[in-house]
């Protein structure tokens, strides 16, 4: 029998969200009852709260919310549903339900997001269970792909090491069961499970207790040289080390984390730092006893600075080891060495080193619908139906055709080819390291543009890369719609982050690698000072620039902005 | 000085000639003109005063009958009862509904103004009476005088029927008219009060009719505006808004318009109509087709115009009917047109969504000039619409909920004349004619704590804001329950934000909607009060009172059928003995419907 977890006494008042977890009786609150409310396409504040961990959430269609205000309708509601794939995999059969889903339920696309889930927008109310449950026919599901606790479980797609990669990304689905909520609710409330009253005396949450967790949490596994997942920006970044090709284990980097408030300085992205190494076998166990620190020491007054790397900025990263060493009852033994190279995506065909063929699709943001022009959805329908490797959802929002057998490759090709399904080599390479979250007109938190904005504002930027004669340069750049970081524009070499309509941040410098932030350059301009801004660095950085030098470090070394490795250096001046 | 047309007392015609006048006079003519119209007035007064309401009638009793829908028939009735008691008559008035069909045989004079709906169908009001008529309980009634007023519409086919058939069957019973029957169209003003003038000649022997008092606006409720169907209100258009949200198949306009002036006085269950123009470039396509000239003087209605003004003013061309088709005959040499009339099934369909540009299209030449043309034509009826707001919580304003009525036929988008004309031409800050239509059979319970129980689907909806806004205005506190149905909820859904408010604040206590293009199955209202069924018979015993607003063929006769079997099945009753609960309902005015 495991007690009930009891959390230490509290700094503050706790924050609104914390009494509605403690009152949800392990996330139910009225979510039955409010769901099937049929005079309100909506459901109230408290339970859009708890549906989160039910990896829903409640949007409305911003583009039209004066005018239905207008029109005496209420807004026009729609779930937001996130389905969890760790590590971005994804069987055919289980690729051909989501694309159905999204036509039926959704509005016709699919977002592959920068943690390699699914996202599916336009849901509504009435269909959100029958959605539940017709994915969860091929065992997809969405728990606690949003909400405090740990999200899904990020993994290098790495298309090279076809053996190491199956046993990586295995770690990276245990660690994901591992650490789901236990709560009997998603069952209940969506599969038709049977109501369990639970027993006042035994902890339903083992890990989490019943308030869970201050904030959310998120993991991530890279394998280097690759730094797809943006290790640093992860609660815990794993880095797998591999000797002889063989998988001896992980460095633990703990404390990374994008999002932050405009005008709160308090508030900062922040790099995971490593802080010890550890053999695969202690990894579940690590990972959780992380979450229990985090649980119990975790700000649960003000939720923006609750997350994990301001509970350890405040008392120091010795303090977080030596608690750490405590609960496990052992201590990590030192960081293993390792190089990242980059953190974009290599696309079109690679062989691994099985035989098998992978191709990497540029998919531009991660969307996934039929535009006038480009059958993407149907393209991949297509291929889903006689695919039999798999599909990897990659952190830079693409997608790799996986484990194509070497007979299957020339019909695949075909498809691909019949589609014209493209790999991004036809576009500058800036477009192909673009990543921008999802914002208008869905998101709640949007300021400004991001998905909608990025490629038009890439076509205005692409004329001064020609005009530099940078085309096959790479550099990234990330736009986010409000400061939440989706797109981790933080580490963008150039980054954008929304201020309102229009109107963006301009952050410059922060690595190719991943493993540096970037700082403000401008604040609060619009398009036409953006493309003042750039052109004249972008030129200076094509003429000066020494031998594979990027334009990340350029701009460090020739001054345009300072170099940040600690977040709480991001605000300086 | 000009004189403006709008919300003045003059027709436009008058105040044409006064502008003409005016300017010209000098100031001793003005100041002459002044003291003598005056003076004419007091003489006219004077008149009158001297001659006092002696007539002895030879009659002592009339009973005068209606059989309502709308409140037309109910409207003319009150009036001409009023003006018989005026002269010293006994009148009994009564709906058909309430009236004892033995009392017949008590009756000596009666007076019945009645309506037809529909395919022929008499008013909700009239059913029990009309079926009492033809059974064969019906009295021998040798002693009866009467006389039937008809109100319809004539683009109906079966127009004025329940009138007509009352009209035979008291003959066939042995009863003798006092007056002819008159069949009235929409525009029922005139015909109607000649019908009456007759009636009040035969029934007083009187052949001093001036000493009959008639000032056609005797009004039996007290305080009333001086504006009327005869002369509309100007009302300017405060807001336009579509309810249905982006992607759905219909429009459905909110529209305010402002009354400060009227005068007007109305209650929830009210009616608002609205005297609409043609569209222009309909006018304009018909007279190119017809090879008219537009700007040709024509007379209508007593009135000098050109010829495009009457058919975009004054003039109904967007509706087909048989005595139209009837007498367009006479004016075209085409075979295929008489073949068309001479078929039931031909003319029929052919009527069906088609207007006179149809005809003048399809079956040209025609000998008529612009004159004859005109003189075919009747009167564009106005249109009603049920009234959306309460007087008491908003006094300056009315409010209304207008479906548009758009249709695609033989390659042409077709309009409703006044729903298409607030959808695509009337813009906010215009004049719109208007005048409030008395809708009695249409009323909030007068107890308070009455629970009530609306059923709407559509448009229909409109009277509930009306009863809601005018509950919530007054801190009224009885149950209420609302049955809403359309298409889709996302786009449909008229007024939600008012209902989620209400329902919120307690004002509205329930509300159920079903929305039939969601699904696979089709869900309409009367699967919703189906569902409710113990709940809703509750209700029933607890006294509520039930309403029923929106579209007739569709809507009203499946809930009737499912209001029948609830009360069957719930209160264990035959079905013979749930009719009867249904007519005592209605007889209690427990179950009002207002439905077109």
């Amino acid at each position: 029998m495991t007690k009930k977890i009891v959390l230490p006494p509290q700094l503050g008042t706790p924050s609104d969200v914390e009494r509605i977890k403690t009152e949800s009786n392990y996330l139910r609150g009225s979510l039955e009852r409010t769901m099937n409310d049929p005079l309100s396409s909506g459901i109230p504040e408290d339970d859009n709260r708890l549906m989160k961990f039910h990896g829903s959430y409640l949007q409305d269609d911003r583009d039209l919310r004066n005018e239905r205000q207008r029109q005496k309708l209420e807004p026009a509601y729609q779930f937001m549903v996130r389905v969890r794939a760790p590590g971005g995999a994804a069987t055919p059969a289980q690729w051909l339900v989501m694309d159905e889903m999204a036509r039926k339920y959704g509005n016709g696309s699919l977002k592959l997001t920068t943690r390699q889930a699914f996202q599916v927008h336009g849901i509504l109310k009435w269909n959100v269970k029958k959605y539940m449950q017709e994915i969860n026919d091929v065992l997809l599901d969405s728990l606690a792909a949003c909400g405090d606790v740990n999200r899904n479980v990020m993994c290098n797609v790495n298309p090279n090491q076809s053996a190491l990669h199956e046993e990586i990304y295995n770690w990276s689905a245990k660690l994901s069961e591992h650490l789901l909520p236990r709560t009997r609710a998603y069952h209940e409330l969506w599969l038709d499970g049977e109501k369990i009253i639970d027993s006042q005396d035994e902890e339903v949450e083992p890990i989490y207790g019943a308030q869970y967790l201050p904030r959310k949490f998120k993991i991530g596994i890279a394998i280097p040289p690759s730094n797809d997942v943006d290790v640093y920006s992860q609660d815990i970044g794993l880095i797998a080390i591999v000797e002889q090709d063989k998988l001896v284990g992980f460095n633990v980097a703990v404390g990374g984390g994008m999002g932050m408030t405009h005008g709160d300085q308090e508030t900062y992205p922040q790099l995971a730092r490593v802080i010890g190494f550890i053999t695969p076998d202690k990894l579940l166990e690590t990972a959780e006893k992380i979450i229990t620190i985090q649980r119990d020491y975790g700000n649960r007054s003000v939720r923006k600075n609750a997350r994990f790397k301001y509970t350890i900025d405040a008392r120091g990263l010795e303090w977080f080891t030596t608690e750490l060493h405590r609960r496990l009852g052992w201590e990590m033994q030192q960081a293993r060495s390792f190089t990242f190279e980059r953190t974009g995506d290599e696309f079109g065909w690679i062989k691994g080193a099985d035989g098998n063929w992978h191709y990497t699709l540029f998919i531009q943001n991660g969307r996934i619908k039929d535009f006038e022009d480009y059958q993407l959805l149907t393209g991949l329908r297509e291929i889903a139906k006689v695919h039999t490797g798999d599909f990897r959802l990659t952190p830079n929002q693409n997608l790799m055709i996986g484990n194509v057998a070497p007979q299957k490759k020339k019909k695949i090709a075909a498809l691909i080819e019949e589609y014209q399904l493209t790999d991004g080599a036809y576009y500058s390479a800036l477009r192909r390291n673009s990543i921008a979250c999802v914002s208008l007109p869905t998101c709640g938190l949007a300021m400004a543009e991001a998905e909608r904005y990025l490629p038009a504002l890439i076509t205005k930027i692409d004329t001064i890369i020609d005009e530099a004669g940078l085309h096959d340069t790479e550099i990234v750049i990330r736009m986010s719609g409000c400061p939440n970081g989706c797109s981790r524009a933080a580490m963008g070499e150039i980054g954008f982050i929304g201020k309102g309509p229009g109107k963006y941040n301009m952050y410059l410098g922060a690595s190719f690698t991943g493993n540096r932030l970037n700082k403000i350059y401008r604040e609060n301009i619009g398009e036409e000072e953006i493309l003042a801004e750039l052109r004249p660095i972008l030129l200076h950085y094509a003429k000066e620039r020494v031998q594979g030098e990027h334009f990340g470090d350029f701009v460090i070394r020739l001054g345009y902005v300072e170099a940040v490795f600690d977040g709480q250096q991001f605000h300086n001046s | 000085m000009k004189l403006q047309v709008i919300n003045s007392p003059f027709s436009e015609e008058q105040v044409k000639l006064l502008n003409e006048l005016l300017p010209k006079l000098t100031v001793e003519q003005k100041i002459w003109l002044n003291g003598y119209l005056s003076a004419s007035q007091a003489a006219v007064n004077a008149v009158v005063e001297e001659a006092p309401l002696t007539v002895t009638p030879t009659t002592k009793a009339v009973t005068v009958l209606y059989g309502s829908q709308t409140g037309n028939s109910q409207g003319l009735a009150e009036k001409y009862a009023a003006i018989l008691k005026e002269n010293d008559v006994e009148v009994t008035i009564s709906s058909l509904a309430s009236f004892k069909p033995n009392n017949l045989k008590k009756t000596t004079n009666l007076l019945l103004v009645v309506s037809t709906h529909g395919e022929g169908e008499p008013p909700d009001q009239a059913i029990q009476f009309y079926d009492f008529l033809y059974s064969k309980r019906a009295p021998k009634l040798q002693h009866l005088h009467y006389s039937v007023l008809a109100l319809g519409d004539s683009s109906y086919e079966y127009f004025c029927k329940t009138g007509k058939d009352f009209d035979e069957q008291f003959e066939k019973l042995g009863a003798t008219r006092i007056a002819p029957r008159t069949d009235c169209d929409l525009d029922y003003d005139e015909p109607a009060a000649q019908w009456f003038t007759a009636v009040q000649e035969a029934l007083l022997r009187s052949t001093a009719t001036a000493t009959i008092t008639n000032n056609g606006e005797v009004d039996v409720k007290g305080a009333k505006s001086s504006y009327s169907r005869k002369n509309p209100f100007y009302a300017e258009v405060l807001e336009i808004l579509n309810l249905n949200g982006r992607g759905s198949n219909k429009e459905t306009y909110h529209v305010e318009l402002a009354i400060e002036g009227a005068d007007f006085h109305f209650e929830p269950g009210d009616s608002i109509g609205i005297q609409p123009e043609n569209d222009e470039s309909l006018v304009d396509a018909l007279l190119t087709a017809l090879q008219l000239e537009g700007q040709s003087k024509v007379t209508v209605l007593e009135e000098s115009l050109t010829l495009k003004e009457a058919l975009q003013k004054k003039l109904e061309i967007t509706v087909l009917s048989k005595p139209l088709l009837q007498k367009i005959a006479a004016f075209t040499v085409s075979e295929d047109f008489d073949a068309l009339l001479k078929d039931d099934t031909a003319w029929k369909s052919y009527v069906k969504g088609r207007d006179l540009l149809d005809i003048a299209e399809d079956y040209a030449p025609f000998s008529w000039d612009a004159q004859q043309f005109v003189s075919l034509l009747r009167k564009i009826p106005a249109r009603l619409y049920s009234i959306a707001s309460s007087q008491k919580a908003n006094s300056d304003e009315v409010h209304l909920t207008i479906g548009k009525v758009s249709y695609e036929n033989n390659g042409r988008t077709r309009l409703g004349v006044c729903s298409g004309s607030i959808a695509e031409r009337i813009q906010v800050g215009d004049p719109l004619p208007i005048y409030v239509h008395k809708n009695p059979n249409f009323r909030l319970p007068e107890q308070e704590e009455t629970p009530i129980i609306m059923i709407g689907a559509g448009t229909g909806i409109a009277p509930y804001r009306a009863f809601l806004e005018e509950r919530e205005e007054l801190g009224l506190e009885g149950k209420s329950w609302l049955f809403f149905g359309d298409q889709h909820f996302v786009t449909d859904f008229l007024y939600q934000t008012d209902w989620q408010r209400w329902l919120a604040s307690g004002t509205l206590t329930k509300m159920n909607v079903a929305f039939s293009r969601d699904t696979d199955k089709k869900v309409y209202v009367q699967h919703k009060i189906e569902e409710n069924a113990e709940t809703f018979y509750k209700w029933l015993e607890q006294g509520a009172v039930i309403y029923v607003c929106g579209d007739k063929k569709s809507m009203a006769s499946d809930v009737d059928r499912t209001i029948l079997h609830i009360i069957e099945q719930q209160g264990q009753k035959t079905a013979e003995e749930a009719k009867a609960f249904v007519k005592e309902l209605k007889q209690q005015k427990r179950y009002q419907r207002d439905v077109y």
